[in-house]
């Protein structure tokens, strides 16, 4: 095996104190240095002269690795772990602050589909204008092109300016520009979120074939892990800047999984003594239908929501269990409470409660619980935010060949449905 | 695949002549951009190329009016369209350049924040665009000699290839500094337009350089002047080439070459963080 890529010390500082300023209004601005002329004018020559004290931000610290020649690996990580920052700098986008990569080979790096298309410009002249962007010689673009075009699908309009291409087009003719580019190296961003589903499976073909049958190497960033899953064998976790771990993709995955956002399941908090407003849930956990913790479902796996309530020491009065999820983007999906099923929970008696919940409605991603006990209409005795976090990975469930495609995902909910 | 290049990447301190090699290893993405902005530039436009002939042509009529015909500009015995357009041809070659050598970097970011490619490339393409609107707003002046029945000093023609390679490295050098600031400091692109348009009245476009007598070295502050001046001399015949002046010219141009060319390597770096 042959070492393509080896990444040593790397680390990456961001000065973020003048990032700040740009969200500022210039209105804001203005106001401020007619009310403060002097403190304005102090602060600015403190800045000139450094003598403000810059925030830094480790974008990346420490990062090492090596790649060989033909592998296929994914880097995944939370938000903010860095994965960007990695793959703008294995890219020569941005330089490191420290340490070094020694890259073997001509890297092409796919960060946005479509860099430096043209809107004015005809399909046939954008393929080579993005063509040349990405690296490729003017004589390889006039060789590639009628595969390009062919991929691409956009034959008819080969010859319309892209402004009146559909989204749809566009990505397309943008995508088959850059699977032609053969590098040694391909180091891929995100960018299969887009287009349709056919395209979708298309594009992962073009790269299983890029990697399997001409022996190059691809680096690859997604969020959704069901295609890092069937794609990579290798896998990087980042985070917080920091390789956490490396291994075989399955082991990575599940370990990512259940650090998500730092959600321990079962989760527990214990409490001051004071149980004397009502009672407090102590443990929450997520389990399978066989009662083993679990973090990751399959669309029609049960979910089982249990709990752990440690009594009231006051009052008897019964009260009822509300769960809500919400997605990653805060916005709340589901709701249900015990008073509909007309399940009672006395105040004083300690108990667990289970909850067995059918997530089919729910669309492949990350989802968080709230929990809260009350009696309806009166004050809550706890409300628990973010108290869990669970997964539902993409699944073909009907063994169509097809799974949830990822363009859906602007969708929240997913209703079940059959064809008669 | 026999002998794979081997790229290393890390903290970078000081540009080497790989740089230079990079740009030129990039040539044709050089050509791919200036063909780009050529062709986009009078897309959807109703009457397309001429605006390049359009713009220095209007000027020329009206500066060619008011200080020509009314205010009895002296133009050293030419006719006074030809001598002002003389000066504006190598002015707005220079001017516009460094605009939008100026603005290069950013208006490029989309492009600078998702792809490499050696950034130099930027402003040097634009400048390559402003060279084929001179060529094409040079037709204009053999029109307005042929309609003057002006004849022209040929043999002082060839030494325009050598004032265009002037104007070129200054505007870059000049271009090159000012884009790095442009991409942390925005004001660059409130500024420039202003401080141009100032510079247009130090340089002898508009007036003869003699009209200032014994102080005429005053014009000397703008690098332009020598070029200008030079191109009149050149082209009409109104003095002899003051080869000192342009030697000056050319010895600054250079020096900001090279101050551009450093200063834009050390900034390079944080281009795409901070743009």
């Amino acid at each position: 095996m042959e070492t393509v890529i080896k990444v040593k010390n790397l680390g990456k500082k961001y000065d973020i104190s003048h990032m700040k300023g740009g969200y500022i209004s210039l209105r804001e601005v203005l106001a401020n240095v007619m009310r403060h002329p002097f403190a304005f004018l102090k602060h600015k020559i403190k800045k000139a002269a450094g003598l403000v004290k810059k925030e830094e931000f480790w974008a990346l610290k420490d990062v090492n690795f090596e790649i060989q020649k033909g592998e296929v690996v994914g880097i995944i990580g939370s938000n903010g772990a860095g994965k960007s920052t990695l793959l703008k700098i294995l890219s020569q986008i941005t330089t490191p602050t420290e340490g070094e990569v020694e890259i073997k080979g001509r890297v092409g790096s796919l960060l946005e589909v479509g860099t430096g298309f043209n809107a004015e410009l005809t399909g046939r002249e954008n393929i080579f204008l993005n063509g040349a962007i990405l690296g490729m010689s003017k004589n390889e673009i006039a060789q590639k092109f009628d595969q390009i075009v062919e991929f691409s699908g956009v034959e008819k309009f080969i010859d319309t300016p892209v402004k009146r291409y559909s989204s749809g087009m566009y990505v397309r003719l943008a995508f088959a520009v850059a699977a032609h580019m053969e590098p040694d190296i391909l180091i891929i961003d995100e960018v299969l979120a887009v287009g349709d589903t056919e395209f979708q499976k298309k594009c992962l073909g073009k790269m299983d074939e890029i990697s399997q049958k001409e022996g190059r190497t691809v680096l690859f960033v997604s969020h959704n892990l069901s295609v890092i899953e069937s794609l990579c064998k290798r896998c990087i976790l980042l985070e917080q800047g920091m390789v956490k771990e490396i291994g075989e993709t399955k082991n990575i995955i599940d370990r990512y999984t259940k650090n998500m956002h730092n959600i321990p399941n079962p989760n527990t908090r214990s409490f001051p003594a004071n149980l004397e407003t009502g009672p407090k849930i102590t443990k929450v956990s997520l389990l399978n239908q066989e009662d083993k913790i679990q973090n990751v479902f399959i669309p029609n796996q049960k979910i089982r929501l249990k709990l752990e309530i440690q009594p009231s020491k006051s009052n008897n009065k019964d009260y009822s269990i509300v769960w809500f999820i919400s997605n990653a983007r805060e916005q709340l999906l589901a709701v249900s409470s015990s008073v509909i099923f007309n399940k009672k929970f006395y105040e004083s008696q300690g108990r667990f409660a289970i909850c067995e919940i059918n997530p089919q409605a729910l669309i492949p991603g990350g989802y968080f619980f709230r929990i809260i006990l009350h009696v309806p209409g009166e004050e809550n005795f706890d409300d628990w935010k973010n108290c869990l976090h669970f997964e539902i990975v993409n699944h073909d469930i009907n063994n169509s060949g097809y799974s949830y495609p990822y363009i859906w995902s602007a969708a929240k909910i997913f209703l079940e449905n059959k064809w008669l | 695949m026999s002998d794979p290049k081997i790229t290393v990447i890390k903290p970078k301190k000081f540009f080497s002549f790989n740089d230079l090699k990079e740009v030129w290893q990039a040539r044709e993405l050089l050509y791919f951009f200036t063909w780009r902005d050529l062709k986009v530039r009078y897309k959807q436009t109703a009457i397309g190329v001429s605006w390049a002939i359009l713009q220095p042509m209007t000027t020329m009529v009206i500066f060619s009016i008011f200080f020509g015909y009314f205010a009895k500009m002296p133009s050293d015995n030419i006719p006074y369209p030809i001598f002002v357009y003389t000066g504006l041809l190598v002015w707005q070659f220079f001017s516009s350049s460094l605009t939008d050598a100026s603005n290069s970097l950013v208006a490029n970011q989309g492009m600078l924040t998702k792809i490499y490619f050696p950034r130099l490339i930027l402003p040097i393409s634009v400048i390559v665009t402003k060279l084929a609107d001179f060529l094409i707003a040079s037709v204009i002046l053999i029109g307005l000699m042929i309609y003057f029945q002006y004849t022209p000093n040929l043999l002082g023609l060839l030494i325009l290839p050598l004032l265009i390679l002037i104007s070129f490295i200054l505007a870059l050098g000049t271009g090159l500094i000012l884009a790095s600031i442009n991409v942390k400091y925005r004001d660059i692109r409130y500024a420039l337009p202003f401080v141009i348009q100032l510079m247009l009245y130090v340089t002898p476009v508009i007036y003869p350089a003699s009209i200032l007598g014994k102080y005429s070295y005053l014009l000397a502050i703008n690098p332009m002047t020598g070029v200008i001046k030079a191109a009149q001399a050149a082209i009409l015949g109104n003095a002899p080439i003051n080869w000192m002046l342009l030697g000056i010219s050319a010895g600054i141009s250079i020096i900001l070459l090279v101050i551009g060319f450093i200063y834009f390597k050390r900034a390079e770096k944080y281009f795409a963080d901070i743009i």
